[in-house]
């Protein structure tokens, strides 16, 4: 009973604290650091982190929280900095399941929320709002831009695979937008899968000429190390979310060859970037993923918009993020009307490095300007 | 059966020794030590979240929501394991259920569709009353399905079959597309009450505050009753209840069906409370921290799941600032109540009960 | 569909099976020997992937890795045991049940915090890499077969193990009487750490060749879990013969309803639907047969335990 009296205590102090500082800008970022798959948000909080360091800003307070990738937890995380801390901005989810949660109930409560990964379809489209900015990509990018190159390279007869789940079939269905031909067959896997025997035996049966598939995290992991014992002899592709440098190290050989549609990649060829992937070198000591190149931009995003003006000044701040005038790792950077990147993706081949590790290595363009196609459903 | 009490029939356990059956409830006393406690425990769960909503921190109404319904979730489960001695590992089935009704129907309700057509037309609603009520209802016929073939099943397997159970279900939300597989499905306006704003933090707070008092008083109610008393020989010694001419098939299955009832209803009230429902809700992961709330709470005791419930949160919350790896304090906690404070929480602040 | 694809995927649905026997086995003797429901059963598996890869990286050998990971997994399982599980015994299966709970937290976050987020390599041996062509021409991965193998090994060693030597009969004593051995003069507390940590090496075994082929990360061992779960379950909890039994069920039938769904509904449905349904149909496949099977036989197929 004592404990719950000191709790009950421990409560209203906390809160009065958090009140005095209400002068400076605010960011709550609220991120997947345990668990599986952590590896993303670890990497956006370390670009985040390391684009504020850089500014040299020290009025600038971020406060970051685990989800756990829950989104009951990432949802009440959000409330906790909203109502509690008064965070002016928001950012840091990763997974699109979890932006679902979290993202209407924040604008609609007036805050400003900067997505650095995640661009479900929906938030694009009919559920935009003028408060919410994704910096990273609309979900459908990357597969789009792998059908575009792939029908672009000649290839007839690809088979798509990806998880049964609504990332899983919007892949799918991005993919065949911009690929535009028949494809041999689709394979649904289930979420969390972890052998795919059966789906590789289906695809060596199939007379397919070309695999595309999107397993993002440890379910691509297991794929390719199985496909590569399978002696199924066919090229495989896929979007950057299975291909990060930190997943094809765990690959392995498996990986080599494999090519890969990404927004970034960490030798494209630009001041910033060459700057951003030295000193994230020498921070952190390994080779950033985009998903650190994400964060690094959602800050310099951030941070450009807040020498404009200050959170509080919504019409300001938000004509400032519009513009998006930052220097991106990705070269050229704006946003369409619906607040999400019009950004050209690039294509990437997995290829053994100087130290015998896989990485990635820039092939060139897969296609040039692309946009989500629901900004039309956005009405702000 | 015997779920809950021992490992083995081979090995007695102290609590089958004492076939000299006491009952379950007891008579409260709300003078003792424990009346004491449980009266501050409501009191302060009532008052924190009044005197934060005048001071103007809306946050910690929520949080007071928050925790008023997983106690909620968790007094049902309450409800099936402690007094029941039906060690369910699928109650997030019916919390998941119960979010999945809300959500479904506000999602009919906001764009205007019927929910199905066929063989009756069926509308969405935005309605509370009707939410709960659907959700109350349907719950307990998922439980009546589910109960009827598990309790054939007794000890490990009836904890299996429960799990297998939820975890059909919560595949099928996974993969089933109209109300968004695995991205959830938002609520974008909270279901509402006729008179009342639902939408204001602290009436939200004592409408589930009522709820979570209700589902108390009806748990407490029940133990006192006959079927409880059944209830409790069935969990206790079935052969004895069975010499007395009473199957405990039945007396289980009602017991599972309002718990599972109870648990839905609280469902229903979370994805309300988050405008947000996800099969997150349905995973063994949710199932799993209903029965750490409800163990560290203090099994088969009236307050426990309250009790639990605010620990839980509190240090989900707290450990949550401070470590990346707060899990790991957390599993280390756990472990700590159940190796070292076996009859949780309330067992340590109120004494134990009588019967244990 | 042809024939030959067919026995492929039968072969997959082995492959699987045998996999999940190594975990199914350590859960199910855990249980009919100590009466303990493990849910920490899953860590062992991650421990043993882990320490497979992390000795495989730095040494080079695979068999050394995997000797160090079987190894890895016995002492974790058995400190473990000595620690905690034994508290547990004489406790309520809701108190296990709420200890392995926490003791998968402790894992996964401990395992997080020695390694790290990303997950680690671990690749097959050369010499096991690449495709055997079988009769009637399906190609099969070797390591697969490999897998195939050693599970089938494992069978027979337990089997041997448990019906031939001194502590198989131990384990058959205690299975049936716990008292009695103890009356025997055995000693039962070091009994009891044996058979937790030949049950922890069976999984950290089965985490180790499965490693091998999926991704060495945390949680890995869940999935796995609960689908052991399924298997003892259906199989009988305590019995190894049970285990086996619904090891291969499981694998079989999740297998081909994973193939063989999806297409039989495009008989009657218009193809990305039939897709989406048969995907969603076959995930819970395998909870719907375990639903069948002990509505009917409650006890599982092969109970020990009356």
């Amino acid at each position: 009973m004592k404990n719950m009296t000191r709790l009950g205590l421990g409560l209203l102090l906390s809160s009065s604290v958090a009140m005095a500082q209400a002068e400076n800008v605010k960011i709550g970022m609220i991120t997947t650091l345990s668990g599986g798959g952590s590896h993303l948000g670890v990497d956006v909080r370390d670009g985040f982190m390391l684009a504020m360091e850089q500014s040299g800003q020290d009025e600038v307070e971020v406060l970051i929280q685990d989800d756990a990738n829950r989104p009951d937890l990432a949802r009440s995380l959000a409330n906790e900095f909203m109502q509690r801390d008064d965070v002016d901005i928001l950012t840091g989810i990763i997974w699109s399941n979890l932006a679902m949660a979290v993202v209407p109930s924040v604008t609609r409560q007036g805050t400003f929320y900067l997505s650095p990964n995640a661009g479900p379809s929906d938030l694009a489209g009919r559920m935009c709002h003028e408060n919410y900015f994704n910096v990273a990509y609309q979900n459908d990018n990357l597969h789009g831009a792998m059908g575009a190159y792939m029908r672009e390279e000649g290839y007839e007869r690809p088979i798509i695979m990806a998880p049964n789940y609504p990332a899983g079939t919007d892949a799918l269905a991005g993919f065949k937008h911009l690929y535009e031909g028949d494809v041999v067959d689709e394979l649904y896997t289930q979420m969390g899968q972890t052998d795919y025997a059966a789906e590789i035996a289906q695809i060596r049966a199939s007379d397919a000429d070309s695999l595309f598939f999107f397993l993002p995290g440890g379910m691509g992991i297991s794929f390719m190390k199985q496909w590569e014992s399978s002696g199924v002899d066919i090229p495989i592709f896929g979007a950057a979310f299975s291909f990060d440098e930190i997943l094809i190290k765990a690959v392995g050989s498996a990986a080599i060859g494999a090519r890969n549609t990404s927004l970034w990649a960490y030798d494209l060829d630009n001041e910033t970037n060459h700057r951003f992937v030295d000193s994230f070198r020498e921070a952190y000591g390994r080779t950033p993923t985009l998903y650190a190149a994400q964060g690094f931009d959602t800050a310099n995003l951030i941070l450009s918009a807040l020498e404009v003006a200050h959170p509080d000044d919504q019409d300001a701040f938000r004509e400032a993020l519009r513009a998006a005038d930052f220097d991106s790792v990705r070269g050229e950077f704006r946003f369409g009307p619906n607040h999400h990147p019009i950004q050209d993706i690039y294509v990437r081949e997995v290829v053994e490095g100087d130290d015998g590790q896989p990485t990635n290595r820039l092939l060139g363009i897969a296609i040039e300007d692309i946009q989500d196609v629901y900004f039309e459903q956005c009405q702000m | 059966m015997t779920n809950y009490t021992p490992v083995s029939k081979k090995t007695p356990m102290p609590s089958q020794g004492t076939a000299e059956v006491a009952p379950a409830t007891q008579v409260d006393s709300h003078f003792g030590r424990k009346g004491i406690v449980q009266m501050i425990l409501l009191g302060l769960l009532l008052l924190l979240p009044i005197a934060a909503y005048f001071l103007g921190h809306l946050y910690y109404v929520n949080l007071a929501s928050r925790i008023t319904i997983i106690a909620m979730a968790a007094v049902g489960l309450n409800l099936a394991i402690g007094y029941g001695g039906m060690v369910s590992f699928g109650h997030a089935a019916y919390f998941g259920l119960g979010g999945y009704i809300a959500g479904i129907s506000a999602y009919h309700a906001f764009d205007m569709t019927p929910f199905m057509t066929w063989p009756f037309n069926v509308p969405g609603s935005d309605s509370l009353l009707v939410v709960w009520l659907a959700a109350i209802v349907l719950c307990g016929l998922l439980a009546l399905a589910i109960g009827a073939i598990s309790l054939r099943t007794t000890g490990v397997y009836f904890i299996m079959i429960t799990l297998a159970f939820a975890q059909m279900i919560y595949y099928f939300a996974n993969s089933w597309p109209t109300y968004g597989g695995e991205d959830g499905l938002p609520i974008y306006l909270r279901n509402s009450l006729p008179i009342v704003d639902t939408t204001n933090a602290l009436t939200y707070f004592l409408i589930c505050f009522t709820g979570l008092v209700l589902a108390m008083a009806i748990t407490s109610r029940l133990m006192k009753s006959r079927f409880g008393a059944a209830l409790t020989m069935a969990r206790l010694n079935d052969v004895r209840l069975a010499t007395a001419g009473i199957s405990p098939y039945p007396i289980r299955l009602v017991a599972f069906v309002i718990s599972a009832a109870i648990t839905g209803l609280a469902g229903a009230l979370y994805a309300d409370l988050n405008g947000f429902i996800s099969p997150t809700m349905l995973s063994w992961h949710f199932s799993g921290e209903l029965m750490v709330i409800v163990i560290l709470g203090g099994v088969g005791r009236l307050y426990g799941p309250l009790a639990g419930a605010i620990l839980f949160v509190m240090m989900e919350m707290l450990l949550g600032g401070i470590t990346e790896y707060w899990q790991l304090f957390l599993g280390l906690v756990l472990l700590g109540v159940v190796l070292f404070a076996k009859h949780g929480v309330m067992g340590w602040l109120a004494g134990r009960e009588r019967n244990e | 569909m042809s024939v030959t694809l067919l026995i492929e995927q039968l072969l997959n649905g082995v492959q699987l099976g045998t996999m999940l026997f190594l975990m199914a086995s350590g859960l199910t003797l855990i249980f009919g020997v100590m009466g303990l429901i493990n849910l920490a059963h899953g860590s062992f598996y991650m421990v043993g992937a882990y320490a497979t890869a992390a000795v495989t990286a730095s040494t080079g050998s695979f068999l050394i890795g995997l000797g160090a990971g079987i190894t890895a997994a016995a002492l974790v399982g058995a400190l473990v045991e000595l620690l905690v599980i034994r508290r547990l015994y004489h406790r309520p299966h809701l108190d296990q049940v709420l200890a392995t709970f926490a003791l998968i937290l402790i894992f996964s976050e401990g395992t997080r915090w020695i390694f790290g987020s990303s997950p680690l390599w671990l690749s097959p041996p050369s010499w096991l890499t690449g495709f055997v062509t079988l009769p009637g021409g399906t190609r099969y991965p070797l390591y697969r077969l490999m897998l195939i193998g050693v599970g089938v090994s494992i069978s027979i060693a337990l089997y041997l193990l448990i019906s031939r030597t001194r502590l198989g009969m131990r384990i058959r004593a205690g299975e049936s009487d716990r008292e009695m051995i103890g009356a025997l003069g055995v000693n039962i507390a070091r009994l009891y750490t044996v058979v937790f940590a030949l049950g922890a090496a069976l999984a950290g075994l089965a985490g180790a060749l499965v490693g091998a082929l999926q991704s060495v990360q945390v949680g890995m061992g869940e999935p796995v879990l609960i689908l052991a779960f399924v298997v003892i379950v259906i199989g009988g909890i305590g019995s190894i013969k049970g285990a086996l039994f619904g090891a291969l069920l499981v694998g079989v039938v999740d297998t081909l309803g994973r193939v063989y769904l999806p297409i039989f509904f495009r008989a009657f449905m218009p193809p990305s639907e039939a897709t989406g349904t048969g995907a969603a149909l076959a995930a819970m496949l395998i909870y719907i047969l375990m639903a069948v099977i002990l509505a009917f036989k409650p006890k599982g197929l092969f109970s020990a335990h009356d």
